[in-house]
């Protein structure tokens, strides 16, 4: 059996998942140049937020009846995170030098991982997430599990909207102008402070997305979930061109497409069998950044200034 | 306005700070006791936070059992023991900074732990130097005890201060091997491990003993422990034919990952050891049914020793269960109370004034009916009980299914 149609559908899913949360990266990035590495656990709360909703649900009531309120629980969660984030540990700081921001995010993703440790119940370990039952669907030679179907329809489902919210709505372009420059948008009266808000709040509805499709893949969730997902979406931001939402999806699926055909592949190639595998795909996913970053050092996607947001 | 945000920001940090510092802290210094009663103190090292601290939490929960347990039955007149909990959040450096402050504490005249091979790797010259006796409950690497030339035979004890009362990968590998191959009649396995001292010990071990018995591994890989996608894994192991999955970690990558095989329509179980043999694994991967692993002793449910643990854990009211290495580490914090006894025993009743000495001499002598069996130690500082269990996940839970000791030469 030919595994490559496999191996795509699985570096598609786990790449549309990346994609997801680097929104969020490159959105908090592109206005006011901060790298939000808390966002991993925003990802991360939005996930046990999901969960706590499903747990409340009567259990009469079907998984797939209970993911648009599963999707609102996570997204109020990790919005209510990352805007409080934004409020009491980013604004503080916003004209403070770079690194200030930068520490106190690597602080607030510690705290954030912490407090779930303690206080959510029965999260000092991974906590099991339901999951969809039957088999797996036949997609072009593909098998596709039913939880991962989440993923592809919500995934490009999110990005149209993103394109409409940002291109045609008045806080859209309010959001590009701030990207652009944000003193002179202020003084051509956008209210700046609100528009950095949006963004995190944007990037933590997606993030909050991607903690669901996580969790409905996986079948468990936990409190550390978000450093290794954080850092692969942080990756495939910078490899997408940071700043540009399209890229963020684009960097995302190339990086799973990337680490899957590493896993599957490179082993089989003479020479190689002990450079292949599971435990070298990380090394080839950012050996491809470092290649791309050379040849193109803005990113695939990167200076399409118009649509930065 | 300004001012008061930063404060606010301070207090945020501080928060952080304090939450991190929460895990280590509330150590178990319950023990109490009669004044005048000479105070000797158990260090225990385990990932109190962190992925592993389930594992870790149960292990400083069983130790507290064990000294509550010894100053309720007054088992050494005139000694009260105390526990003296640390994190090492499975890393290394903190484990090695935990061991000198053991060290620095002369009322500490044993430390159970660690649970990370990597991290006892660490711990056991310091202690050696300082003559402190080490009891581990969970680590299996094999060069700990008989050093790198136990594969051709030349075991040579590492440190005269270091004890295990959880087997090694040798044994765990052997019966694993044979488990597979003659019991289940599995001849074609597919090999993963995680890179880990532990995984990866024990993958090698169970590797060489199948392909000695006649088995063929078609395909081997390794995995990022953090990792919970497998399904490009899996996925190459459909074409090798595979009949099994040998996996060498531990459970939190080990249920998706036999997740993920099910899931891509592969019906074949995954086997690992003790660390994935955890009720986590069966209630994190709805797939589990059929899954096996093995585990030192046998199973805790049939032995009358384990009943009086399990009943006293549950009446302690612990927050988290003692999950696979409670027994263990109460066996291992045990042989040091009975140590010091043996110790005070041979003094006239009088804790020696060097204590860690006399507890050090006592260890080679001990021998009492543990929780997990009959616990002695022999030359290198393993357990003598050699049995282990192989169990499988029968209706979401693990049922043992197979005990013996395998052959070594």
């Amino acid at each position: 059996m030919n595994e490559l149609p496999q191996q795509l559908a699985n570096g598609l899913i786990l790449g549309a998942m990346y994609g997801l949360i680097a929104i969020g990266y490159t959105m908090v990035y592109g206005i006011v140049q901060l790298i939000n590495f808390a966002h991993g656990e925003i990802f991360m709360v939005g996930g046990f937020g999901a969960l706590t909703v499903y747990t409340a649900l009567p259990s009469s009531l079907g998984l797939l009846t209970a993911i648009p309120l599963m999707i609102l629980g996570g997204i109020v969660v990790s919005v209510l995170v990352a805007t409080a984030a934004e409020r009491f540990a980013y604004r503080p700081l916003r004209t403070a030098p770079r690194l200030a921001p930068l520490i106190t995010a690597i602080g607030l993703s510690l705290a954030l991982q912490q407090a779930v440790w303690m206080w959510y119940p029965d999260a000092k370990k991974d906590v099991p997430f339901p999951r969809f039952e039957g088999d797996a669907v036949n997609i072009l030679g593909a098998h596709i599990q039913r939880g991962d179907l989440f993923v592809l329809i919500a995934a490009p489902l999110c990005m149209i909207a993103l394109g409409f919210f940002v291109n045609k709505t008045r806080t859209g372009r309010g959001m590009q102008a701030t990207a652009q420059d944000p003193d002179t948008a202020k003084l051509m009266g956008v209210n700046t402070d609100r528009i950095i808000v949006m963004a995190f709040a944007i990037g933590a509805a997606f993030a909050a997305v991607a903690a669901v499709a996580y969790g409905l893949k996986n079948g468990q969730i936990g409190f550390r979930m978000g450093f290794l997902m954080g850092l692969k979406a942080f990756t495939a931001a910078v490899l997408g061109g940071i700043g540009n939402i399209y890229g963020a999806m684009l960097g995302g699926i190339v990086l799973g497409v990337a680490e899957s055909l590493a896993t599957g592949y490179i082993s089989d190639i003479p020479g190689m069998e002990l450079f292949g595998g599971g435990g070298w795909k990380d090394v080839w996913a950012f050996a491809l950044l470092i290649i791309v970053l050379l040849v193109r050092p803005q990113g695939l996607l990167g200076e399409r200034v118009a649509d930065r947001a | 306005m300004r001012q008061r945000l930063l404060a606010l920001t301070a207090a945020l940090a501080a928060g952080a700070l304090t939450l991190t510092a929460c895990g280590s802290r509330d150590e178990g210094n319950k023990g109490g006791g009669g004044s005048g009663d000479v105070k000797v103190v158990i260090g225990l090292d385990a990932p109190l936070t962190g992925d592993l601290s389930a594992l870790g939490l149960g292990m400083k929960n069983a130790a507290d059992l064990a000294a509550k347990t010894a100053n309720k039955k007054k088992f050494v007149d005139g000694v009260t023991f105390e526990i003296d909990a640390r994190d090492d959040q499975a890393q290394p450096s903190v484990g090695a900074q935990n061991a000198q402050a053991f060290i620095s504490n002369k009322d500490v005249l044993g430390v159970v732990g660690p649970l990370n091979s990597s991290v006892s790797q660490q711990m056991q010259k310091p202690f050696n130097d300082a003559g402190l006796t080490q009891v581990s409950p969970a680590n299996t690497g094999t060069e700990l005890t008989q050093g790198d030339g136990w594969k051709d035979g030349n075991s040579v004890r590492q440190f005269d201060t270091f004890f295990r009362t959880a087997t090694t990968d040798e044994v765990q590998g052997a019966f694993a091997a044979e488990y597979l191959f003659n019991e289940a009649g599995l001849k074609k396995v597919y090999l993963i491990d995680d890179q880990k001292t532990y995984g990866a010990g024990l993958a090698a071990s169970f590797k060489a003993n199948f392909t000695k018995l006649g088995g063929k591994i078609v395909g081997d890989d390794h995995i990022n422990p953090d990792d919970r996608d497998f399904n490009a894994v899996v996925t190459k192991i459909k074409k090798t034919g595979a009949e099994a999955l040998y996996y060498g970690g531990e459970y939190p990558a080990a249920a998706p990952l036999s997740q993920a095989l099910k899931d891509s329509g592969q019906a074949i179980p995954l086997m690992g050891g003790d660390g994935i043999y955890s009720g986590e694994f069966p209630k994190l991967n709805k797939k589990a049914e059929g899954d096996l692993a093995t585990s030192v002793g046998e199973p805790v449910e049939k032995l009358d020793s384990a009943k009086d643990f399990i009943a006293n854990y549950q009446a302690e009211g612990y927050e988290d269960a003692y999950e696979a290495y409670g027994g263990l580490t109460y066996d291992a914090t045990w042989a040091v109370i009975e140590a010091v006894k043996l110790a005070v025993d041979g003094n006239d009743g009088k804790l020696p004034s060097d204590g860690r000495k006399a507890v050090l001499e006592a260890m080679s002598k001990i021998k009492f009916q543990g929780v997990t069996g009959e616990i002695s130690f022999d030359e290198f500082g393993d357990t003598t009980n050699k049995t282990m269990t192989a169990y499988k996940v029968k209706d979401n839970a693990w049922a043992p299914e197979y005990s013996g000791s395998p052959k070594l030469d």
